[in-house]
């Protein structure tokens, strides 16, 4: 029970740290300011398509994409997905390589804490500050919830790929993290192999054939791309949470080196 | 008595380089034991390896009864670890990084603020509980190093140059933090300060260049390794003819005069010379007006030491 305990210390530590610096003010502030516009444009655009359509004869095909979750919530998810590459190496440089420059790392792995706890504990706190601002975009679904009806289960399949995106996203940044002890430097890590992990399913349009298959399956946008359409596949569930352990694991290998080389 | 710390064949190589080699020693529970030496002599390395930060090349340290690597856990368990410049999150404030410690230590939930109150009184933080640690002076911020390594009350503390760049009256106050700690916490602390670890510590172990060169009391150490016996005289009398009696009684190596009547005479180690001296001197007329045996301090223990070790690494 004390590696839970443990586990718990570390994430109140970077809890309190994350609320008494800029960092989470300001990605929350932008993450909210770009998600509100997204949405404001995306409903005005609906709304006027809607009344055009309600007007003209309607087509009975057009019709039945007209609902707010094809016109408004799958846009959103899918900028969502795009502002996450950006603001995550933001929430994630500072974790490691902080306590690294800093020395602060010297007393925390002389305390009786393992090095799970320490890995689940930073990631646990980024997840929950990520979760908080993710929780701010509810009210979108909310308020047009009062005035439209909304497909609630599919709703809900995009915001479950976006906590798992956001965890598979954290993951890589708090490894990015890991590596180096200036922040900027892993920041653009973290970055660049975001980039990477959204973008390597287009080989498959090169016709690479089973390699291209074997690359398409690790996109990030494809696994994302299949909650968003309000579909939950066990594949996808996989994906992600073998995303989010792979790279836990690898960051706790790459702690555990520290200890060998110095 | 209990054995805390137990170093057998120790070696860390930083790639190429050897930074500590072959280290063998023990403490004692309830000790106060100072590692000496200049400057890049392996002090650091072998404080990381005892407080689980760093893994040995070679050999084995255990702590407590615990090994080092294998039971890294219970290592660090049973210590409260002190780096050098103690580096602390600067975005916390004073209680809440020791409440930190004090979860992460698995102090249970009820005793938590018992166990932060204590620590905080113990090493006079009161005045500045509510401060973060970012805005703390040097000398606050190396009390907070000492608190939290004494959170939980763990059984031994390692403390790395404890009291450096800190002014002299904040020396005084970590050091008679530590006095205090004296009978209920093992204590080894690095320096290469030699009064601070003559005043503090029951033993004394000497490292150069990844070796232990010496490990006594700093008393026995002084006495032992100081070269030879000397004494120090004040003759009232002519300064060539007393040089000259003085060197002439048999044991006596070498007289240095050093003006105003004093005299400084030397002799091999062992050789009580004070009763011949103060014979001649009274039988020439004389008045002799200080005689006292002269001990050779640490530092100069500490610079023969390590300067014979340059020597004979050259020849």
């Amino acid at each position: 029970m004390i590696q839970i305990r443990g586990w718990l210390a570390v994430v109140r530590k970077e809890l309190t740290i994350y609320f008494s610096t800029p960092i989470f003010y300001i990605t929350g502030f932008f993450f909210l300011l770009l998600a509100g516009y997204f949405f404001y444009t995306n409903v005005v655009y609906y709304s006027i398509i809607s009344f055009q359509a309600a007007q003209q004869a309607s087509n009975p095909q057009v019709a039945a994409q007209l609902n707010p979750l094809q016109m408004v919530f799958r846009p959103l998810f899918a900028v969502l997905g795009i502002i996450l590459l950006f603001l995550v190496p933001f929430i994630t440089m500072r974790l490691m390589a902080e306590e690294k420059r800093s020395g602060t790392a010297e007393l925390l792995f002389t305390y009786p804490l393992t090095d799970w706890a320490v890995i689940a504990g930073k990631f646990g706190a980024a997840l929950l500050i990520y979760l908080i601002m993710l929780a701010c975009t509810f009210t979108y679904p909310l308020v047009l919830g009062l005035i439209t009806r909304l497909d609630w289960g599919a709703l809900g399949a995009g915001y479950l790929g976006l906590v798992l995106l956001g965890g598979a996203c954290l993951s890589l940044g708090l490894f990015a993290s890991s590596l180096t002890e200036n922040q900027i430097v892993a920041g653009v890590v973290a970055f660049a192999l975001l980039l990477l992990f959204w973008i390597i399913g287009w080989v498959q349009e090169l016709g690479a054939g089973n390699l291209g298959k074997f690359f398409q399956y690790l996109s990030l946008l494809d696994h994302y791309e299949n909650f968003t359409k309000g579909v939950i596949d066990t594949r996808d569930l996989v994906y992600c949470l073998s995303f989010i352990y792979f790279f836990l694991f690898l960051t706790k290998r790459q702690l555990e080196s520290r200890r060998w080389r110095a | 008595m209990q054995t805390m710390i137990e170093v057998q064949d120790l070696t860390k190589y930083y790639g190429p380089q050897l930074a500590v080699s072959r280290l063998d020693f023990q403490v004692a529970a309830g000790e106060i034991v100072g590692f000496l030496g200049p400057n890049g002599a392996g002090k650091t390395t072998t404080l990381k390896i005892l407080a689980g930060f760093l893994a040995p090349s070679a050999g084995t340290a255990r702590i407590n009864g615990y090994d080092c690597v294998t039971d890294s856990l219970a290592v660090r368990r049973s210590l409260g670890y002190v780096p050098e410049n103690v580096a602390i999150y600067p975005d916390l404030t004073v209680t809440q990084f020791l409440r930190f410690a004090a979860r992460a230590k698995g102090v249970a939930a009820k005793a938590e603020t018992g166990e932060v109150d204590r620590v905080v009184s113990a090493c006079g933080l009161e005045e500045v509980r509510g401060k973060l640690v970012g805005a703390l002076s040097k000398g606050f911020r190396q009390r907070l190093g000492l608190a939290q390594a004494l959170v939980n009350q763990p059984p031994l503390l390692i403390m790395d140059e404890p009291t450096i760049g800190l002014d002299p009256s904040q020396i005084v106050e970590i050091r008679q933090l530590i006095k205090n700690l004296e009978g209920a916490h093992t204590v080894m602390l690095s320096s290469h300060i030699l009064p601070e670890v003559s005043q503090l510590c029951h033993r004394v172990i000497i490292i150069n260049r990844g070796q232990i060169v010496a490990s006594d009391t700093p008393e026995n150490l002084s006495r032992q390794l100081g070269q030879g016996s000397r004494v120090l005289m004040t003759v009232a009398g002519p300064t060539d003819q007393v040089t000259a009696a003085l060197a002439a009684v048999s044991g006596v190596n070498r007289v240095l005069s050093q003006g105003e009547g004093n005299y400084l005479v030397e002799a091999d180690h062992g050789v009580e010379l004070r009763p011949q001296l103060a014979g001649v001197v009274v039988e020439r007329g004389w008045q002799l007006l200080e005689l006292k045996s002269q001990e050779f301090t640490l530092e100069e223990v500490f610079i023969n030491l390590v300067t014979e070790e340059t020597t004979e690494d050259e020849s």
